[in-house]
């Protein structure tokens, strides 16, 4: 019993972790359509930047934490401006080869600043070993994870429902032309959620560097994860998000320890019988 | 020449209009006439030329999908895959004449496509590339596990591929490749130029610009995305089971999602809804590839990604309708001026 419950345990943080990297892509796909696959990049640039604040400026793994959101928010703003809003009427197809090219851009300069290598990632040593919480024996890491998961899916769901920055994210969500017709400015909301959405993703990708492991090809191990994430939860949701990203995060985990042999084919699966059953995904409304 | 024959009359019945459609030109005769003739090159690297065919035949499999009928598809190796293993079973398991065990694997890949466009005919948009996504990817995973059949990472061993007609062998210089991979290519080339240019391929491309307008003309477009699906999936086999037969050896990654990117990209490069752009782009992709592959083996994939990006940004079409557009511009200037 406590077995299963440890590896519940480990898929939920697992999923927590999957939902910060995918919500921007979520919403920025609700909000303006736009394909970005280049929101895996930002991760992993969020794990370098982690990693050089922590190896080189000796700066205490939670400081570097705001720092990634901060520099990542603006990397990613950066391009919204100079490349992404030139492609928002352009179709998805072009959307996804613009985006993939970036991918292989980041992949081939993360190689040459940092070498192909896995890096090492030292975590201070209140975040090492094992907790007994409840009769079971937890990773403190996996802890600490689901602890800024949730605070991290309140503050955003809370933040959408209830501020008036929130209130003209949804009227963007809902219709864009109608709410530029009244008065708001869309373009500076599209820049402002994608500065948070990028810098969430880079906050993902330094979270994630010390479970999953950091090396230039991490955008392309995840990027079919996240995919999956936004389209079964419904672009521009994240409720929708949250919940497929701990149901792929647990089904995940679960089928790896249960059915080794299987591998990934679970996932995929689930996969697709829910994109054939709800096309629009689990809380997305009917386009 | 009657007057019943005039090119008006002609055009104005039916039959005349896809007559004319079909006419070759001389750019077209000229373009596979240069491709033969790769083979006379001095120190011409054959190998990469029938990888540049098959890449081509694929790339245009993705064509009939993408640029004809409006539906992407991000796992289109899927179908590339069956192809390469079917072929591969049959050169294993004794049934060693090239030419069935390619009609064969065509065969099982349009029956796995026609399924396939069933699946999804109801699905679009993003939900579309999920599915074709996903599809792809469990193939690959399945390929992958079952090493006692597959033989997983390593491949399937042992191929035995009889001589092309019972004359010309495949040889380590890749000549019988060369031209068996060209004449199929061809072959098939013909046959989807013909299909796309009948009345079938114009309801396609119909159902791409406006489905329900096509519904209001009287034309059923129910079935079309599952025989989309299953022409472009033989297809995509036989270019599979080129891939087999000429290298004598599969292994995951013909279906692995890597493939199904890369054919979009080399579709993407040369130009989607025109027969040709699949084979411009895997002439500039491979040859690309071969060339930074040996000046940077690292970070060749940063000059792909950059061409990606370039493509989409200023010749939003394609290269291939990019140079066309010119080439009528220039030929209407031309024209005008006395």
């Amino acid at each position: 019993m406590s077995a299963v419950l440890t590896v519940l345990f480990n898929g939920i943080a697992y999923g927590f972790l999957l939902f910060i990297m995918s919500v921007g892509l979520s919403v920025t796909l609700g909000m303006m359509n736009f394909v970005n696959l280049a929101q895996a990049s930002f991760s992993m640039f969020g794990g370098y930047v982690m990693v050089m604040a922590m190896q080189w400026f000796g700066v205490p793994f939670l400081l570097t934490l705001p720092l990634v959101f901060l520099v990542i928010g603006v990397l990613s703003v950066v391009m919204e401006r100079l490349v992404f809003r030139h492609f928002y009427n352009t179709d998805d197809l072009t959307q996804v080869l613009l985006t993939i090219g970036l991918v292989f851009m980041s992949i081939a300069t993360a190689t040459y600043f940092w070498g192909g290598t896995y890096q090492r990632i030292d975590m201070p040593p209140w975040l090492i070993g094992q907790r007994e919480i409840f009769g079971l024996t937890l990773e403190t890491y996996r802890i600490f994870l689901i602890v800024i998961g949730l605070a991290m899916a309140l503050a955003l769901i809370l933040g959408l429902e209830r501020t008036r920055f929130g209130a003209m994210v949804r009227a963007c969500v809902d219709n864009r032309r109608v709410a530029g017709a009244c008065g708001l400015n869309t373009g500076l909301i599209f820049a402002l959620t994608f500065a948070v959405g990028g810098g969430l993703a880079g906050l993902g990708g330094a979270l994630s560097a010390n479970l999953l492991g950091l090396d230039p090809n991490f955008p392309l191990r995840y990027l079919v994860y996240l995919l999956i994430i936004v389209s079964v939860g419904g672009m521009g949701t994240i409720s929708g998000t949250l919940i497929a990203g701990i149901a792929l995060g647990v089904a995940d985990v679960m089928g790896k320890y249960y059915f080794p042999q299987f591998g990934g084919f679970v996932i995929y699966v689930l996969t697709v019988l829910c994109m054939l059953w709800r096309p629009q995904g689990l809380m997305g409304r009917k386009a | 020449m009657s007057a019943f024959d005039s090119p008006q009359n002609r055009a104005a019945s039916g039959t005349g209009y896809f007559a004319s459609l079909s006419r070759w030109n001389i750019f077209e005769i000229l373009f596979w006439l240069a491709l033969a003739s790769l083979y006379f090159w001095p120190h011409a690297d054959l190998v990469l030329m029938s990888q540049i065919f098959i890449w081509g035949l694929f790339a245009m499999s993705l064509d009939v999908l993408l640029g004809y009928r409006g539906i992407p598809s991000l796992g289109h190796a899927a179908f590339f895959g069956i192809g390469a293993y079917v072929a591969g079973y049959c050169g294993k398991f004794g049934w060693t004449e090239p030419i069935s065990a390619l009609v064969l694997a065509m065969l099982v890949a349009a029956g796995v496509g026609w399924l396939t466009g069933k699946l999804v005919q109801r699905v679009a948009g993003v939900a579309l590339l999920m599915v074709t996504l996903g599809l792809n990817l469990i193939l690959y995973d399945l390929v992958h596990r079952s090493t006692e059949i597959t033989g997983g990472d390593d491949g399937l061993q042992g191929i035995v591929i009889d001589p092309v007609l019972g004359l010309f062998r495949f040889d380590i210089f890749g000549r019988t490749a060369f031209w068996y991979a060209l004449i199929v290519t061809f072959v098939l080339f013909v046959a989807t130029r013909a299909i796309i240019k009948s009345p079938f391929g114009l309801a396609l491309t119909g159902a791409r610009e406006n489905p329900r307008r096509m519904i209001m003309l009287g034309a059923p477009v129910e079935g079309d995305v599952s025989r989309a699906f299953a022409l472009a999936a033989a297809l995509a086999g036989a270019s599979g089971a080129l891939l087999t037969q000429t290298t004598q050896f599969v292994a995951p990654s013909s279906l692995s999602f890597q493939r199904s990117a890369d054919v979009l990209v080399i579709l993407i490069i040369g130009g989607a809804g025109r027969l040709y752009g699949g084979f411009i782009g895997a002439l500039i992709f491979l040859f690309l590839r071969d060339w930074l592959a040996a000046i940077s083996p690292v970070y060749w994939y940063f000059w792909i990604g950059l061409l990606l990006v370039v493509v989409v940004s200023f010749f939003r079409k394609g290269i291939l309708p990019t140079i066309e557009d010119v080439y009528t511009r220039w030929r209407g200037r031309r024209g005008a001026s006395p």
